[in-house]
């Protein structure tokens, strides 16, 4: 089922420019593409950055950030200019190559899945027809960036980080990615698109109902620990590794692992709003018939993405950390023997047409 | 085409060190462990000390008796007083003057706040150790609490110098007891509080339990004492084996919290029983402090009779023993300061080993240590 | 069976943690409820009033003070913080030779605020100041001079 009806205000860009003055036109419409993710990129991290740190102080009974400009709003910009004017140091015999590109890739590859991801209706880089396989493929490049960087830096604590990053990625990328099956069963697509119109008479979580639900909560489980995000944080593992994997780094290079980190959950609730709670749709058809659908469509989007956003973060401020050895068995005792039954369940259900 | 067999027996991880500390979240102040690791498995774990000490020992030989007092704040700073309260009881054991009734209340009283106030801060960064950060918000919001109380009688928050040899700094704030009868009801609806928010966490219970065990007869041969030894079974609670203050003159019912398993989760349990057992000790001391002032008479320059002197409290962190040598003159002959946590820290040479990481910084956690208190 | 038994109970720890920091979250955000935070420089702090802050010498109106120069303070502090410089000056009414204090000098940065020096003075000269703004970008302006320039003994404070 390939989509063709709706516009993609991407595309169109990119055509009419090219139209209009050539190759220089396309490669203008590429590089404003381009530059209007680099500046949600930007936005968001920040934005996400100083809403968390507002959220985890009223979880703390505190205030958080709100001295700089209305409400502190402007509290992490200042924080990313300070960064930006520090020194860059690093560690004596650090492995140069691999110290200074870890942090491209972890950036590269949260813009780059971020690309696929629709925000409205024809807000999307790149309809890709794979595109759900398309960013768990991409997502997990960065945890090479993340690697990289622990071994780069010429420190234990560095390298301790790095490999639990690992350990942890390549166990739960199968977790999310059999929660992702599921979900594709029902939709029978693996284009985002597709996935969010065939959602259109009930979301998957509704209309799957019980294996949906279990898909669900295997994915906000498996996203958080992709993501990096304390009950999983142990490649960071502030109490026992400093900072992990990016102690040897200042500056920008470790505010780009910062802001990944922060953008990486934008992705994976992203992603979790796309399968299961329909995208840009609005709940019961409540804006269908109104005027400026992308526009109502990119606020049901980012108020779904912000539940679940906050989801993740009262999780954060929640749980204690788990220990490795509990990490991998929790994914592959129960994580993935879950997901697995789940999607011959999933499978049945579908089959016999049990699905509502 | 060559046959490559590979021996696994011939394949060896390599052992390496680490050098967790002076300058590392999980050691709470400047204590350096360099461990020997097998991948994340602690091999070996050697402390070293020596990046906090002051010589308080030796700087108590220069000094007064009673200016030693203000020294001994400085080494167990969460058990300020306890400490303060060891060294006065010492001086009158050796005077063999007898406090007023009253000193000994509110010793006990301000002692048993002391305990609260330092298992609670250890709650807050226990939870903070095994990545659960909010804790130490909640904590330090109750603790703040005991805090004002410290400030409003003694005139500060940490280091409060109060007993002084034969009795008390100052008498009572009149807001004292209005304000301790605030905190208690407080303090027992956060507790339970407390416990659905990490003790019950499926996470937490599996980080704690069978971890870092302890058998009874390590702990009594490292020397452990306080929650560290009680979580292994040991009965070794000062306020009960050898009275002292208002816990001697006075028929206090309080239970010493004893578990038998010897892991993380005993130690830990038996510090949350703990400040219960101290709000009861509370209770029942606030609502009939005696009034027959708060200075026994003491000479202004005091001088110990010629002889050795022991005396044992029970700080927050175990047995804390303070011994004077004497030769008659003003200023003491030797101090010697037996501190709680520097046995603690010896157990945990033996306890770690085998652990990860992870564990490690958790079993540091349930040990409790104040660097200070160790290296005076 | 354990094994599903496991997870539900695991979740229902989960649950029941959330709960917790949930009921602080929400009235904390709308209404601040919770919040304990006190914005300092706008809202005063509180300061009991036994606050060792630092010491001070009382004078009174006709800058006087009741320093005697006895030096029990100098004594009982444990670490040197108070230095006092006196002289003998002769008591023209009487014809006396009395100990006059020059400059009583406390070096606050050195104090414990232990309360010892305030203990063992016998005509209540020193006193605690709730004082807490404390912090000099010099350490030289720690030192300070306690009785103020001109000032002299109140008249009946004896020895």
């Amino acid at each position: 089922m390939i989509l063709t009806n709706t516009t993609n205000y991407f595309a169109e860009l990119v055509s009419y420019l090219s139209e209009q003055m050539g190759l220089g036109g396309q490669i203008l419409a590429y590089v404003i593409v381009a530059a209007i993710y680099l500046g949600f990129f930007a936005v968001a991290g920040l934005l996400l950055v100083y809403i968390e740190r507002r959220v985890a102080a009223f979880f703390q009974l505190r205030l958080g950030p709100n001295r700089v400009g209305p409400w502190g709003l402007l509290q992490t910009i200042a924080d990313a200019l300070k960064l930006l004017s520090k020194e860059i140091f690093g560690t004596n015999r650090k492995d140069k190559l691999l110290y200074n590109t870890a942090y491209y890739l972890v950036i590269i590859a949260s813009l780059v899945a971020l690309s696929v991801i629709p925000f409205s209706i024809g807000v999307q880089a790149y309809d890709l027809n794979i595109g759900v396989f398309f960013i768990s493929a991409v997502s997990s490049v960065g945890v090479l960036g993340i690697i990289f960087g622990g071994w780069g830096s010429n420190n234990k604590y560095s390298l301790i980080g790095g490999m639990r990053s690992g350990l942890q990625m390549i166990s739960y990328e199968l977790s999310s990615g059999l929660a992702i099956l599921t979900i594709i069963l029902m939709a029978g697509t693996l284009q985002m698109s597709g996935i969010i119109e065939a959602q259109r008479d009930g979301f998957f979580i509704w209309r799957g109902h019980i294996p949906a639900l279990i898909a669900f909560f295997v994915f906000v489980i498996a996203g958080t620990a992709e993501s990096n995000r304390t009950p999983f944080d142990l490649a960071e593992g502030e109490a026992e590794l400093g900072a992990g994997y990016h102690s040897e780094y200042s500056g920008m290079g470790f505010a780009f692992f910062f802001l990944a980190e922060f953008i990486n959950m934008f992705i994976i609730s992203a992603i979790a709003v796309t399968l299961f709670f329909g995208g840009w749709l609005a709940p019961f058809h409540l804006t269908d018939g109104l005027a400026y659908q992308p526009l109502w469509g990119a606020i049901w989007f980012f108020l779904k993405v912000s539940v679940m956003i906050f989801l993740l973060m009262w999780f954060r401020w929640t749980f204690p950390r788990l220990r490795i050895d509990q990490l991998l068995t929790l994914e592959w005792k129960y994580l993935l023997p879950i997901g697995l039954i789940n999607i011959v369940l999933m499978a049945i259900l579908v089959y016999f047409n049990l699905v509502f | 085409m060559e046959q490559v067999t590979l021996n696994t027996a011939d394949l060896k991880s390599q052992e390496y060190f680490l050098n967790m500390g002076p300058q590392h979240p999980a050691t709470h102040g400047v204590l350096r462990l360099i461990l020997t690791l097998d991948g994340e498995v602690v091999k070996n774990i050697e402390p070293d000390l020596g990046y906090i000490h002051r010589s308080i020992e030796k700087q108590c030989e220069y000094e007064g008796y009673k200016q030693i007092i203000h020294l001994t704040d400085r080494m167990d700073y969460l058990s300020a007083h306890i400490n303060n309260e060891a060294v006065a009881l010492a001086i009158e054991q050796a005077l063999e003057i007898e406090v007023p009734e009253r000193v000994k209340v509110i010793r006990t009283i301000m002692g048993e706040l002391t305990r609260i106030a330092s298992h609670l801060l250890w709650w807050g960064v226990m939870g903070m150790d095994v990545g659960a950060l909010t804790t130490f918000m909640y904590a330090f919001r109750d603790r703040e609490m005991i805090n004002d109380i410290m400030e409003e009688t003694c005139g500060a928050r940490l280091t409060m110098s109060y007993s002084t040899p034969g009795g008390v700094m100052f008498d009572l704030h009149p807001n004292f007891v209005k304000r301790i009868k605030e905190f208690i009801p407080h303090l027992r609806s956060v507790i339970p509080k407390y416990d659905e928010l990490l003790t019950g966490n499926v996470i937490f219970q599996k980080r704690m339990k069978g971890v870092g065990y302890m058998s009874y007869e390590d702990a009594i041969s490292h020397g452990a004492s306080g929650p560290v030894a009680r979580g292994s079974g040991v009965s070794c609670d000062r306020r009960k084996k050898g009275p002292y203050s208002a816990f001697a003159s006075q028929d206090i019912d309080f239970k010493e919290i004893i578990y038998t398993e010897g892991d993380n989760l005993a130690r830990y349990n038996v510090r949350m029983k703990e400040m219960l057992q101290s709000l009861n000790i509370i209770e029942q001391l606030i609502d009939n402090i005696p009034d027959d002032g708060i200075q026994a008479k003491t000479r202004a320059l005091i001088k110990l009779p010629k002889g050795e002197f022991l005396q044992r409290v029970e700080t927050a962190r175990g047995d804390l023993g303070v011994y004077i040598v004497s030769d008659g003159k003003k200023n003491p002959y030797r101090v010697k300061f037996r501190s709680p946590g520097f046995s603690n820290l010896n157990a945990l040479i033996e306890i770690g080993k085998g652990h990860l990481i992870a564990d490690l910084v958790a079993i540091m956690s349930t040990l409790d240590f104040v660097v200070p208190d160790i290296d005076r | 069976m354990s094994y599903i038994g496991n997870i539900i109970g695991g979740v229902k720890t989960l649950l029941t943690g959330m709960k917790v920091t949930g009921n602080y979250f929400f009235p904390s955000v709308f209404g601040r409820k919770y919040t304990i935070t006190r914005q300092y420089p706008d809202e005063p702090a509180i300061v009991m009033d036994r606050f060792k802050g630092e010491v001070v010498m009382w004078h009174n109106d006709n800058n006087e003070h009741r320093c005697t120069g006895c030096q029990a303070c100098e004594i009982a502090c444990p670490n040197g913080s108070i230095e006092i410089i006196w002289d003998r000056v002769l008591n023209e009414e009487t014809g006396k030779k009395v100990k006059v204090i020059d400059q009583h000098i406390y070096h606050l940065g050195m104090c414990t605020m232990c309360n010892l020096c305030i203990q063992a003075c016998p005509t209540n000269a020193i006193m605690w100041s709730t004082n807490f703004h404390n912090s000099t970008f010099d350490r030289s302006q720690l030192t300070k001079v306690l009785n103020k320039p001109g000032s002299k003994l109140m008249a009946g404070v004896e020895e």
